[in-house]
């Protein structure tokens, strides 16, 4: 099942789908959407603590500059390239989250997602994910396997499960792989014939002009942002999506990475609210990362494995314009093992509270059901709105 | 490189995730030849070389017998339907190597198709190609090389590839009718003779370049071989593939390479063709193509001559011969030295992450965007067998492209921590198995496995 990209384009009604991508009437208007930032997404350097005075001498050279954050409060501020974010939060349609983590304290990405996506204390404990049994919660009748939708060649994690949930790609989208492009130039790197090889082809890129993360990366996050909404704005259309960006593990470069990969996002978020028109005041949209990235830069102008992230909840129906964050300082003393922002809001609880009052359902048993051992804490304030 | 990691993936197409490691890697690799299917059920599904040879005729008798202004879209027709044949068996052969309890063998098959190349550069080979590895190639890999020469001389595919078809015999009884026919004007309208398979059968198939065949040797072997051809349409409904039409034969005796061969029709060139396989060059040649394969791009000489005298002594065994090198300790011994060509880096990606089949488009679109067109390399050498042929910067980086496309289609399921060191066991070096365990992603982890230079290497 594939549409080509000038098909798509060219019916921007939608009027094309086949039939089988038509889905059942569900018995809620709400939209819920998971964007997952794999490969640890540093929070710092996205919500930015500029009045903590830890910040700019931990971070050094990496430290954006607090003139050209995007002000959000007295403490924090958003990364420049979050523009649409901004203006989000500024109408009461966004929040931050901080200091937030999932039960995982070590520090591997695989094993970091798989309790991010299965919603257990550790990895491999579930083997299913919580989106997927968020449909058990959600009235639907009849269930068809159309209620849930990931915008992924293969299911990802969180939608897997017993379940049935379905995935649409477009074939020939092209994928921004810087990431991808710089491990491969680093594996190479004591290879003397593929590290010459591999020298010789992207230098043949640049001049091609051709070059990776340019503007193309940045046109497909919105051309994703139009599909996905072009599903999720029927009235008969799927309730839970997920889209998945990668390219987040910013360990060299951070600085221009890190503004593509954000400017990727809020492209992301812009098209998506474009696209879902009168839908969007029914859109919860929450953002999150497997751990976060280490409070101090390290020595190759970027950022190693941390702990605590942030996480961002946008939409139409988020009860926004807020920060929500227990902050515990930059301080060494601070710091988690001394080198991480230790985490104050467990995300499995920020994840449940959203879902139940996004749904309307019962905080405690959504809770129960998506995250068996998560640890009950004091309530969470209404980030939903009614 | 581990005796598994050779077996697995220098003798084999790569391992899939549900293979087991082979514990004794010779033993496996023998097995394997009782357990070859020629014709496997992927294959089966494909059309024959006898339909196509009818539908060939067909298109000729069309032609033939239409105004002059419709015959180009006979021949159109003819084409687009040979377009289809060409898919179904890139589709065929791509799906058999994926599936394959026999790798080693399999590996034979594209080893002697390649060696004996045809090219769909020559378009109205293109519904014929497929039809020439699994009628001509695939039933006589583990057989004697004369078998297998011979097949594939009188291959359609090869016969119309290298002009054989359309060579006639200047003396012979059709050109004598056409001359006088012309009222004597010499030549005029009639096609001669034409060497391109009796020079590619010395240079390429045979005895090798340079290994002392002169040009009148050419000449005099492509006058032996006038009168093999292609079934015409008096045969129609026999199931034939190949006819000797006396009549085309250039009457007389040959002298090639000093030896005289005393007319006898079709037996004639069979008996030159006989005398080629038991040169020692050919031997040579033959050994060292397999041992550039199976060892290293620069074949160690003293492993050449074992082989080649394993030819000889057997009078042409493969079977023998690729027993000669599976228990010689030099293939053991080896680090990794051969660069993997598009196709067995394709195939055995895919074999890595578990795929069973490919839609035959993607599978030809596939080799096409890494340089390696199924069954249509630029000359009847074949695709050349170094590592200076396939290791380029672009190519490189089309395998890292078409690397995270194949996983994207894999998702989650396949954990690379897992897969790496059992598709490469006691060859995963540290970089790769770090890269792996740092990889932000589980995509990103598989497909830094597929373009790692142990995985680019076998």
């Amino acid at each position: 099942m594939s549409l080509d990209r000038r098909g798509f384009l060219s019916a921007a009604s939608l009027l094309t789908l086949p039939q089988q991508l038509l889905f059942a009437q569900a018995q809620t208007d709400r939209r819920f959407i998971f964007i997952i930032q794999r490969g640890a997404a540093d929070g710092l350097n996205t919500v930015i603590p500029y009045a903590d005075p830890a910040y700019a001498k931990l971070r050094g050279a990496l430290a954006i500059d607090p003139t050209t954050a995007l002000k959000l409060d007295g403490t924090f501020a958003l990364h420049p390239a979050l523009s649409k974010l901004h203006e989000l939060y500024g109408a009461g349609e966004a929040s931050l989250i901080h200091a937030v983590a999932s039960p995982y304290r070590e520090r591997s990405h695989f094993d970091g997602q798989n309790v991010l996506e299965t919603g257990g204390k550790a990895p491999y404990q579930l083997k299913d994910g919580w989106m997927n049994r968020l449909l058990n919660l959600i009235p639907q009748s009849p269930r068809n396997g159309k209620e849930a939708i990931a915008f992924s060649p293969a299911i990802p994690l969180a939608l897997q499960g017993a379940a049935k949930v379905t995935t649409y790609a477009q074939s020939n989208l092209p994928q921004a792989n810087d990431g991808l492009m710089m491990r491969v130039a680093q594996l190479y790197e004591s290879d003397p014939q593929l590290h010459s090889l591999w020298t010789s082809a992207l230098d043949a890129r640049d001049m091609a002009g051709d070059k990776m993360g340019g503007a193309g990366a940045g046109q497909n996050s919105i051309t994703l942002g139009r599909i996905a909404s072009g599903f999720l704005a029927r009235a008969d259309g799927p309730r839970l999506a997920m889209i998945e960006t990668g390219g987040w593990d910013t360990h060299t470069g951070q600085t221009a990475r890190l503004a593509t990969q954000l400017k990727n996002l809020d492209n992301l978020i812009g098209s998506l609210r474009e696209g879902l028109g009168a839908a969007w005041s029914q859109t919860v949209i929450l953002i999150a990362t497997e751990f976060g990235r280490t409070a101090a830069a390290n020595g190759t102008g970027g950022t190693d494995h941390g702990t605590g992230a942030a996480a961002m909840l946008v939409g139409g129906a988020v009860n926004g314009g807020r920060i929500l964050a227990d902050w515990p300082g930059l301080e060494q003393r601070n710091l988690l093992e001394g080198r991480d922002l230790k985490p104050t809001l467990d995300l499995d609880k920020l994840i449940a509270s959203t879902l139940a009052q996004t749904f309307k359902l019962d905080t405690e048993r959504t809770t129960r059901l998506l995250f068996p051992d998560a640890v009950r804490a004091k309530a969470l304030p209404t980030l939903i709105r009614a | 490189m581990s005796s598994p990691a050779i077996a697995l993936n220098r003798f084999g197409l790569g391992a899939r995730p549900t293979d087991s490691v082979p514990a004794d890697a010779q033993r496996w690799l023998l097995s394997q030849l009782d357990a070859y299917d020629p014709l496997p059920e992927e294959w089966r599904q494909t059309s024959r070389t006898a339909a196509l040879v009818e539908t060939w005729n067909t298109m000729q008798r069309d032609v033939r017998q239409a105004p002059d202004n419709q015959r180009s879209s006979i021949r159109e027709a003819y084409l687009r339907q040979g377009r289809l044949e060409y898919q179904a068996a890139v589709g065929a052969r791509t799906n058999t190597a994926l599936q394959t309890d026999t790798p080693f063998i399999e590996r034979l098959v594209h080893f002697w198709s390649n060696h004996f190349a045809v090219s769909i550069d020559k378009q109205l080979t293109i519904g014929l190609a497929g039809s020439f590895e699994s009628d001509a190639i695939r039933p006589n890999v583990l057989g004697n090389f004369e078998d297998l020469l011979l097949a594939v001389v009188k291959h359609p595919a090869m016969l119309l590839f290298l002009d054989q078809a359309q060579s006639i015999g200047p003396q012979s009884t059709r050109a004598e009718m056409a001359q006088r026919g012309n009222n004597g004007s010499a030549g005029a309208g009639v096609r001669g003779l034409n060497e391109n398979l009796a020079r590619e059968i010395l240079e390429l198939h045979t005895m090798g370049v340079r290994s002392g065949y002169t040009q009148a040797d050419v000449t005099e072997f492509a006058r032996a071989l006038t009168g093999w051809t292609i079934p015409g349409d008096r045969e129609s409904g026999s199931g034939a593939t190949f006819r000797f039409v006396p009549q085309l034969h250039e009457p007389g005796s040959r002298t090639i390479m000093g030896r005289t061969y005393a007319e006898g029709g079709e037996r004639q060139a069979r008996a030159v063709i006989h005398d080629l396989v038991t040169a020692p060059a050919t031997a040579l040649h033959i050994a060292k193509k397999l041992v550039r394969h199976f060892v290293a791009d620069d074949p160690p000489a003293d492993l050449v001559q074992r082989l080649a005298d394993t030819f000889t002594r057997t009078g042409g065994d493969l079977s023998a011969v690729y027993r000669t090198i599976i228990s010689s300790p030099q293939t053991w011994t080896g680090s990794l030295t051969k660069f993997k060509s598009p196709w067995d880096w394709s195939i055995s990606s895919l074999r890595a992450l578990g795929s069973r089949t490919l839609k035959p488009t993607q599978a030809t679109n596939a080799m096409v965007q890494l340089g390696q067109p199924v069954w249509r390399p630029g000359s009847p050498a074949g695709y050349g067998d170094l590592s200076s042929t396939w290791a380029a910067p672009d190519a490189l980086m089309r395998r890292v492209e078409i690397a995270q496309r194949l996983v994207r289609e894999v998702g989650g399921s396949i954990d690379a921590r897992t897969l790496a060191p059992h598709i490469l066991p006691g060859t995963l070096s540290m970089a790769t198995t770090q890269a792996i365990a740092r990889a932000d992603s589980g995509s990103t982890a598989l497909a830094l496995l597929l373009v790692s230079p142990e995985f680019l290497r076998r």
